[in-house]
């Protein structure tokens, strides 16, 4: 199949069938109500589950059941609904149960507002509901790579069993790109028998399955958050993804930047370069696991000045990324939360201004 | 002559940790029994709550899942939904239905979703030790209303049955109680169909049970007995509020009248 123009929000839910997950369950909300209308229509045809849950929260737990009882399942929401849903992913998460999250973010805090954002990066690389977790979070920058993770997205989970959540900002959702599925990106059958709660008759009535999160004993609980450490310290080891741009020669900033704001920075980075001023850029791809040591490498290069994040938050990564830095350069932030992407010249002008 | 009197297969052969005089280890019984007899034990997935029957995965021998509070209803719905072919119970008390959990169990009822409800209404927070309940009796003293329960800031003791009942969508609602043996067969009954109607995918079905908490109502459990037939049963009455059949005899006779 050839490239098709989709809008985002759509795109994403066509991925996911493609991928070989056909259950979705979701709750209305702006700026991706177009997935729950595209798929109410789409996944009946494809023979798949489509539900419309009474609230983000009971759709979070919709995800849990389905997922515990082996079945591929997704939602999709935005920033407010993944606040509400974050309960679910929590429990979701030490169940250790495969599950896709899309947060097609919009701005916050409270009912923030409609526009594109990046302001939930904290809750989703950070934790977002309570206890010790994390989610693999990617972050596409174009419609085509929010199609491939979420298309990955359904054997990572499974190979992990823990929720993994993409990150988009409001224009992902919103924009519409050529895009194709790739066959290759179809995600295999897994035998999840082993665990899961699909009736004891598929295990000749030999042995129950019990899905559950309750450690009453402290050394069981310590145990269990020990193993899901382990598992993200495998994240760590084996799923970090970036892509480098620009950085073959002498830059005298490096960019940090991620999702559609990295698009924007890479505009800026072309002028700049016409102008005879060299900056680099690391795009993460996955927001957890963090690329630290490709960042750390970047910024050894010994023309680097200065680091500049740029993100639609108020500095939300910039922990991150000087903890990447290690303290070798200083590290700037500039970004805009309301709702307005910055410009290439507003990103040119910060650079400019942080190495004068 | 065999054995007439054995334990269910669908029970595991365990001490539970539920006080003297509970009802749990009764209403735990009953669906394990119909369990057995109607022989889904290979593909059922019963859903524990948050409360004291948190545990209760470890007195069944079958699938189970343990649920946040009250949401229950929800991941009963996520189970049916992708796999209609299991059969799926969840099992709540009446903190974690009738209040946190009101908005999950209203809908799922209102979805008319293929699964059963154990409801045990005791009127009482249990785990967590004796809190004020949606479903504590008026002028009732809990942990949380040490003068009892007044009307005047918390309202009338939330009578779930005849609140699902009244949605429009067809289901099997019956409240019944575990607080004598002549009570206990009924109840069982009423478990044994409302599994019924799951498997032959007619409509919701929701078994409330008033039971009693002897622990937290402070007294001892013949004493609990007596209170619950005294105050409880002539609030929370008993019988089937709803049943498919009637439902569908509703509706078709309304849309005569409109035609």
């Amino acid at each position: 199949m050839g490239k098709v123009l989709m809008k985002g929000n759509e795109a994403i839910g066509e991925a996911a069938i493609r991928a070989g997950c056909l259950n979705y369950f979701a709750y209305p909300i702006t700026p991706q109500s177009e997935v729950a209308e595209y798929l109410s229509r789409r996944l009946p045809e494809a023979g798949g589950v489509f539900l419309q849950g009474e609230s983000e929260v009971a759709v979070s737990y919709m995800i849990f059941g389905a997922a515990a009882c082996g079945e591929r399942v997704f939602t999709t929401s935005s920033s407010p609904g993944i606040s509400l849903m974050s309960e679910g992913i929590s429990y979701i998460t030490a169940a250790q149960c495969p599950a896709v999250f899309v947060n097609i973010m919009r701005g916050g805090p409270g009912l923030g507002g409609i526009l594109p954002s990046q302001a939930d990066y904290m809750q989703s690389v950070k934790g977002g509901g309570h206890g010790d977790y994390k989610l693999l979070v990617m972050a596409p920058a174009s419609v085509q790579e929010a199609v491939e993770m979420m298309m990955g997205a359904f054997a990572l989970a499974e190979k992990y069993r823990n929720p993994v959540m993409i990150l988009g900002d409001g224009l992902i959702g919103q924009m519409m790109e050529p895009v194709e599925f790739p066959d290759s990106l179809k995600a295999e059958p897994t035998n999840k028998d082993d665990w899961a709660t699909n009736g004891m008759a598929t295990r000749n009535r030999k042995r129950r399955n019990l899905v559950k999160t309750l450690y009453l004993d402290p050394e069981e609980l310590n145990s269990h958050n020990l193993m899901l450490k382990a598992k993200y310290e495998q994240m760590e080891r084996e799923e970090v993804r970036y892509e480098a741009y620009n950085v073959d020669g002498d830059y005298r900033v490096l960019i940090v930047s991620y999702g559609t704001m990295s698009r924007v920075c890479r505009t800026a980075i072309d002028n700049l370069k016409e102008q005879g001023f060299e900056v680099g850029m690391i795009r993460p791809q996955t927001v957890f696991p963090f690329p630290k040591t490709a960042i750390y490498a970047a910024v050894d290069r010994q023309s680097c000045r200065a680091v500049l994040c740029v993100e639609m938050s108020m500095g939300q990564m910039v922990e991150d990324v000087e903890r990447s830095v290690s303290g070798r350069r200083p590290v700037h932030w500039y970004g805009k939360c309301g709702g307005e992407v910055p410009t290439p010249e507003e990103v040119m002008e910060e650079v400019r201004k942080i190495v004068k | 002559m065999g054995k007439t009197f054995q334990k269910p297969e669908a029970l595991a052969d365990t001490i539970t940790h539920y006080c003297p005089g509970c009802t749990h280890g009764v209403a735990h019984r009953l669906v394990a029994e119909v369990i057995d007899e109607l022989d889904i034990r290979g593909r059922t997935v019963g859903i524990a709550p948050v409360g004291c029957a948190v545990l209760m995965y470890n007195y069944f021998t079958f699938d189970f899942q343990e649920a946040a509070h009250g949401r229950a209803p929800a991941m009963a719905t996520g189970i049916k939904r992708v796999r209609p072919d299991l059969v799926v119970f969840t099992y709540q008390g009446d903190g974690d239905l009738a209040s946190i959990g009101m908005g999950e169990i209203v809908h799922a009822a209102n979805r008319g979703e293929k699964f059963t409800v154990i409801f045990i209404n005791n009127a009482v927070y249990g785990m967590t030790g004796g809190q004020m309940a949606p479903t504590t009796m008026p002028d009732q003293r809990t942990t949380t209303s040490p003068f009892g329960r007044k009307i005047l800031d918390t309202g009338m003791p939330i009578k779930m049955s005849e609140m699902l009942a009244a949605l429009q969508t067809p289901a099997y609602i019956t409240r019944q109680t575990l607080l004598n043996p002549k009570y206990i067969n009924k109840a069982k009954k009423a478990i044994k169909k409302a599994f019924t109607y799951q498997i032959e995918n007619t409509c919701f079905s929701f078994v409330e049970l008033v039971s009693t908490c002897p622990t937290n109502w402070g007294m001892t459990p013949l004493d609990a007995i007596k209170w619950a037939e005294e105050k409880m049963l002539p609030y929370y009455s008993l019988g089937v509020f709803k049943r498919p059949e009637e439902e569908e005899s509703a509706t078709s006779s309304s849309s005569a009248k409109n035609g």
